[in-house]
């Protein structure tokens, strides 16, 4: 095939398909429980140096609550796929959890405003940055999950988008067409908030996917956190709702309200008030500081967080406008 | 006539670009207004997607993000993202808008860097997102954006997503699907389209109030001329009150 010109961005995952067989041939298959708490999770599968990548779709069905672990954690040196990550990068930016980064979109929380810490962080030139687009990210992981080791695209074409990743320009052997060559992105681990899962890890969510049934069949180890815990036989009754099955997962951790302060589709709407006061904080950085301290490294767990700004109270309203309860 | 501001005659003005029966991927914010309006109009039969995977829905308000779940109230399916990119890929997707913080006289946009310097931008911006895939790959890329010199550039420190690249067939010679591209800008003052050889950006329409003058004052570029420059009609009773009591009920974009 002929290439007609690369982007010279850096690739942070290794896109060989033998090598990730090879891993996968190796992990287990079997319907073993996989039940942990988050702590235990985090500590067994995020590892300096990895590359992570997160679930959801910017603050809507995210695992905000492993990304606080993984802050809590302290680990550092990860590699990370920012696609449409908002709420989540400024988690994971706040405890500079990472040095190299693949963008999609990050640093904005959509049309709340943009991170000022998150910026600053990308400003300091202590991450390494690779350009890449929502779809370009997606199907990087479709390839993975194809077990192929590039997929072809015709978005980025001509821009400074592409001269900045490490995709490459190449003639379409059938067509003559230019197309552009997407390596494959395997994640070392990923995380993938859902409604419900049983303990072997098949997962039930509603909602849009986003890129996550890519995400799923593409990593390597794969942790789940769920608002419920059911039972394997309620999956057996109804095997058409399984949208992730417990082959790919490695650890199910029962987190409820884990994707607070983001949304929770058909559960619980997005905490406005919360998110605004992230956004108003991270411009000093002192207060930052304190701010991380207090909420983050302060809360031993998930729920303390939650009942730190609000608790069951907080959920209850949002709940009512998730539902537009309102308007009934 | 009726008292509108500034961001009702620019979502008016683009609502009206969307034809009955065409398919438009929106974000949040003046598109999706844009988007809801022409849909409880003159195009009841618009097709709304969002990127995230909402598929034709009936939104009951403002979506705050383009994946919470108004984006998908009462839609025909919560997809993915693969099945929207996918659809625009596919050729099935009319329009798009799109957004950020420099254009130039083709319509290549830039949304992630200000600054000279890659490694050491001034301001980081977001990225792409899906904003170049939608550039790329629906026939029709328009913006709605408030017009002034920093905005409109001679140059753009980074060119996110593809417009006309350099004119002429430059985009097609990329590689770029054939008969997309940008197709109309919508600003503050005027509306905007490409002139067809050149593919430089064009007025055609300026809002009530305006001259030439000061279109051409709020950009940096030279703007051609179209060869008969039109009145852009105002927003009509009726499209303010869908506007503001039915799509914006809380003026979260239109009083913003």
């Amino acid at each position: 095939m002929n290439i007609i010109d690369e982007g010279r961005g850096k690739l942070f995952a290794d896109p060989d398909p033998d090598a990730a067989r090879r891993f996968f041939r190796q992990k287990t298959r079997n319907l073993v429980s996989k039940e942990m708490p988050l702590r235990q999770a985090v500590e067994t599968f995020v590892h300096e140096g990895g590359y992570l990548a997160i679930g959801g779709f910017g603050s809507n069905r995210t695992p905000i609550a492993a990304c606080h672990e993984i802050v809590r954690q302290r680990v550092k040196g990860l590699a990370f796929a920012g696609h449409t990550s908002t709420h989540d990068f400024q988690v994971l930016c706040a405890g500079k959890v990472f040095n190299r980064l693949d963008v999609a979109y990050v640093v904005g929380l959509e049309a709340r405003g943009l991170s000022s810490a998150g910026r600053r962080y990308l400003q300091s030139g202590e991450v390494e940055i690779t350009e890449w687009t929502n779809h370009s990210m997606a199907i990087r992981l479709k390839a993975a999950a194809m077990g192929i080791p590039y997929i072809p695209c015709r978005s980025l074409m001509g821009t400074d988008t592409f001269r900045r990743s490490a995709a490459k320009l190449a003639e379409c052997p059938f067509t003559g067409r230019r197309l552009v060559l997407l390596p494959a992105l395997y994640p070392d681990v990923s995380i993938i908030h859902v409604h419900e899962a049983d303990k072997y890890g098949n997962c039930r969510f509603k909602g849009i996917s986003a890129a996550d049934l890519e995400l799923a069949s593409a990593s390597k180890r794969l942790i789940i956190t769920t608002e419920r815990l059911i039972t394997n036989d309620e999956i057996r009754r109804d095997p058409y709702s399984t949208k992730i099955p417990f082959f790919l997962v490695d650890a199910v951790c029962e987190v409820p309200f884990g994707a607070y302060p983001g949304s929770m589709p058909g559960e619980y709407f997005s905490d406005e008030e919360h998110l605004m006061e992230w956004l108003a904080v991270e411009k000093d950085p002192q207060r930052f500081e304190e701010f991380l301290n207090a909420q983050i490294y302060g809360s031993a767990d998930h729920a303390q967080y939650l009942a730190r700004n609000g608790g069951l109270e907080k959920i209850r309203q949002l709940r009512a406008r998730e539902l537009l309860l309102s308007r009934d | 006539m009726a008292e509108y501001n500034v961001m009702e005659m620019m979502i008016v003005a683009a609502s009206r670009e969307l034809e009955d029966g065409s398919v438009v991927a929106v974000g949040t914010g003046a598109p999706c207004a844009a988007a809801m309006l022409a849909q409880k109009s003159r195009s009841p039969n618009l097709v709304i997607l969002f990127e995230a995977g909402g598929i034709d829905p009936q939104l009951p308000e403002m979506p705050i993000t383009v994946g919470d779940s108004r984006t998908i109230h009462r839609a025909s399916m919560a997809g993915s993202m693969a099945d929207i990119m996918e659809a625009c890929a596919r050729g099935a997707v009319d329009y798009t808008f799109l957004g950020g913080a420099q254009i130039d006289m083709y319509g290549n946009l830039n949304s992630t860097l200000i600054g000279a310097d890659y490694e050491h931008p001034t301001v980081r911006l977001p990225g792409s997102g899906g904003a170049n895939d939608f550039a790329s790959l629906c026939w029709r890329m328009m913006v709605i954006t408030l017009q002034n010199t920093q905005r409109f550039v001679e140059k753009l420190d980074f060119m996110t997503s593809p417009g006309w690249l350099e004119g002429g067939d430059s985009r097609e010679r990329a590689g770029l699907p054939p008969g997309s591209g940008p197709y109309r800008i919508i600003t503050n003052l005027a509306v905007m389209d490409f002139e067809p050889e050149s593919k430089r950006m064009r007025v055609v329409s300026i809002h009530p109030g305006y001259g030439f003058a000061e279109v051409q004052d709020n950009c940096a570029f030279e703007l051609l001329r179209a060869e008969r420059i039109m009145d852009t009609p105002p927003p009509s009773k009726t499209e303010l009150c869908i506007l503001r009591e039915q799509v914006d009920p809380y003026g979260l974009i239109i009083n913003r």
